[in-house]
């Protein structure tokens, strides 16, 4: 088991004729991760790396039977692009572009409301279960298939996350990137519940960073609902206040969204939290052998 | 990205957003030239920099005829205002707005922002006009109103006149203040503003609505269909290594230190900066490289690391996902060679192509030391500065 993504899952690559999208294409096919289509507008008919590529979202659906989507189209027509896959009922989009102006995100966030479609991104990773499907721009390789769930706002700390784990035997459930944007879709508390309903996930690592409060609003939830060991790091203690830390969301304006107040917050609500990102993996292996897990997650 | 005043109230205007009047001057005589064209018995001469507090700072004056304009324009011009927004060193004023005085009778605070956690645009407003809004939040949250708004219908006109009801505009003023409100919300949504704050809004003796102050900044991803915006970016007002850094699209931000980063990601970039201060070490930048890296940005990201003095190594620490390790490893080699790179060097690499790059590095014949995770690199360029 898993959240969002499995071996039956197949996708379609928005985008694909473009560099980006077509090195990671190759990435994703060569991990095992179905990919059934292509979309690029005008592009229709042809072939790329033997996979057809259609003109529209609906008609790749019409043609493959897909239900995931992921979405590589540059920033100024990436809003259009998920709003696209949303339209075409797509079960998952995951929107792996950079830089889209918010307020597209945010007519777009209004355009899903009461559809069907769960957006992870965008400026996000993608998601992983490891040897089963790989969407996104993961390294697939420092993925090992396991127990614990990782759920993060940042790309490269994840692959930091998952790969310490790794290096100490605990395979992951799934590896899902949230995006580093103040307007996404999936958030950590949607993730935290898939998880937490998940049978194959034990554990689950959380990574946040400076600015907003959604991880003080996840570790609420976490303290209310959740039912399995969390453990948390957040990126930014040294940022200082007012300058923006590359993530449009990653901000500490006015005094809030400082890491202090999230780690206090996320300590309050029964979650520990690395000091560092060096020892993120073995502050969650303390914790599963706290609570009698460790056997359970040790996976190779 | 942050613009001037004068030239926020000038967008504003624009939008038929009431805005006292103005013109932007450089030196003492177009100060005393721009007085005289607007004729009024009051004129207000205010320093133009990208940071709040100029008042307090001495940076504002209101003048009673054209000698007080020269004498306040001559004082203001050239002189470095220190605020609590502009840090300790402070900047140096090159440009003043002059402005017609008007007969305020209340102040009042009007912003808007993005809402994280209902991924809308909410408009605030508050009676407490010319205090800072987050001190405000902080001692009487009470008083600060809110209305989120839906992107389809954009700011309604209930919506803004609920809020003018709530901080007591006067009723003479009230269509003033409503139509002010909805045209506010035009410029940030046609202009992608990321904040709009007007403190203080004022009221005047005969029911005018006008903005006396206006900070508008603006999203950087939206910059490429706001040509005209783009177009206002004062290059004095920033940090010239971040100037230079944002030519590469590089994602740069100087900092105390003495220990140069440059990181993929700005999750890791943020966590490599944390380590290092973790092993006793002070980062000298936060620097994301971005997804798209090529050999020349790489080249770009060390010349702009090394043009701060303060820095006496440099760590690399690379998590390839879109990001692959020989385009970095072939970077850093290209940049050593081409500066005649003589401080310490510590990679750490990891992830796509990372056999690769690890490769290049070995077979470069160059001094670098490498590090098989994060914190061994921190404390490897810890020990190699001190």
């Amino acid at each position: 088991m898993s959240v969002y993504i499995d071996k039956n899952t197949k996708v379609i690559v928005q985008g694909i004729t473009g560099s980006t999208a077509l090195f990671h294409t190759k990435q994703m096919v060569e991990y095992g991760t179905q990919i059934v289509g292509g979309v690029t507008p005008g592009k229709g008919g042809t072939e790329v790396e033997g996979i057809p590529v259609f003109d529209t979202v609906s008609e790749a659906v019409e043609k493959t039977g897909e239900n995931a989507s992921v979405i590589y189209v540059p920033a100024p027509f990436a809003a259009d692009a998920i709003m696209e896959a949303t339209d075409a009922e797509m079960d998952l989009a995951i929107c792996i572009t950079e830089h889209i102006p918010v307020f597209d995100m945010v007519k777009v966030k209004r355009y899903m409301e009461g559809k069907r479609t769960r957006l992870v991104g965008p400026n996000c990773p993608g998601v992983i279960t490891p040897d089963e499907c790989k969407i996104g721009i993961m390294p697939g390789y420092i993925h090992k298939k396991g127990h614990v769930g990782v759920v993060s706002r940042s790309g490269t700390l994840t692959y930091e996350a998952v790969h310490q784990l790794s290096e100490a035997g605990i395979g992951q459930s799934t590896a899902v990137g949230i995006g580093g944007d103040p307007v996404n879709g999936t958030d950590f508390i949607d993730v935290l519940k898939d998880f937490n309903d998940d049978p194959d996930t034990e554990a689950v690592i959380m990574i946040g960073e400076i600015g907003g409060t959604a991880e003080e609003e996840a570790a609420e939830w976490v303290k209310a609902n959740m039912n399995k060991p969390v453990v948390g790091f957040i990126g930014g203690r040294t940022a200082p206040p007012g300058k923006r830390m590359g993530h449009a969301g990653a901000i500490i304006s006015g005094g809030k969204g400082t890491a202090d107040e999230k780690i206090r917050i996320m300590n309050e609500c029964g979650i520990q939290v690395a000091e560092t990102p060096s020892v993120m993996g073995e502050t969650l292996i303390q914790v599963l052998k706290d609570e009698n897990l460790f056997e359970k997650c040790k996976t190779h | 990205m942050n613009i001037h005043e004068y030239q926020g109230k000038e967008i504003m205007r624009d939008f038929g957003v009431s805005v006292p009047n103005g013109h932007v001057a450089y030196t003492v005589d177009e100060a005393v030239e721009a007085a005289k064209k607007l004729g009024s018995d009051v004129t207000v001469v205010k320093a133009q920099i990208h940071a709040g507090g100029r008042g307090k700072a001495g940076g504002v004056k209101i003048a009673k005829n054209l000698d007080e304009v020269r004498t306040y324009a001559d004082e203001i011009l050239g002189k470095t205002l220190v605020t609590h927004q502009t840090g300790p060193e402070g900047k140096e004023v090159k440009r003043l707005l002059i402005e017609e005085g008007c007969d305020i009778k209340s102040e009042y605070y009007v912003g808007l922002v993005l809402d994280r956690a209902t991924s809308r645009v909410t408009m605030m407003a508050s009676e407490e006009g010319g205090t800072e809004i987050e001190e405000v939040a902080e001692k009487t949250p009470e008083k600060i109103f809110k209305e989120v708004i839906d992107p389809v219908t954009g700011l309604t006109p209930f919506q803004a006149r609920r809020l003018a009801f709530n901080i007591n505009i006067p009723k003479e003023s009230l269509g003033k203040a409503v139509k002010f409100m909805l045209g506010l919300y035009e410029v940030f949504v046609q202009k992608d503003c990321s904040v709009a704050e007007i403190n203080p809004l004022v009221t005047t003796g005969d029911g005018g609505v006008l903005a006396l102050d206006s900070k508008l900044n603006f999203d950087d991803n939206a910059l490429f269909r706001q040509k005209d915006i783009a177009e206002l970016r004062d290059l004095e007002e920033e940090d010239p290594k971040e100037v230079e850094a944002s030519k590469y699209d590089l994602s740069y931000i100087a900092l105390d230190g003495n220990i140069g980063c440059m990181v993929n990601g700005a999750g890791l970039a943020m966590a490599t900066m944390d380590t290092i201060k973790h092993y006793s070490g002070d980062p000298a930048n936060f620097l994301d490289v971005g997804g798209g890296a090529t050999t020349e940005k790489v080249t770009e990201a060390f010349k702009i690391i090394l043009s701060d003095e303060n820095v006496k190594g440099i760590f690399v620490n690379i998590f390839g996902g879109i990001m692959k390790c020989d385009v970095i490893a072939e970077g850093v080699v290209e940049a050593t060679k081409q500066i005649g790179l003589t401080l310490p060097l510590v990679v750490r690499l990891e992830g796509t192509n990372v056999d690769a790059g690890k490769k290049i590095l070995d077979e470069s014949g160059l001094n670098i030391t490498s590090a098989d995770s994060m914190a061994e690199g921190a404390q490897k360029i810890v020990e190699l500065v001190k």
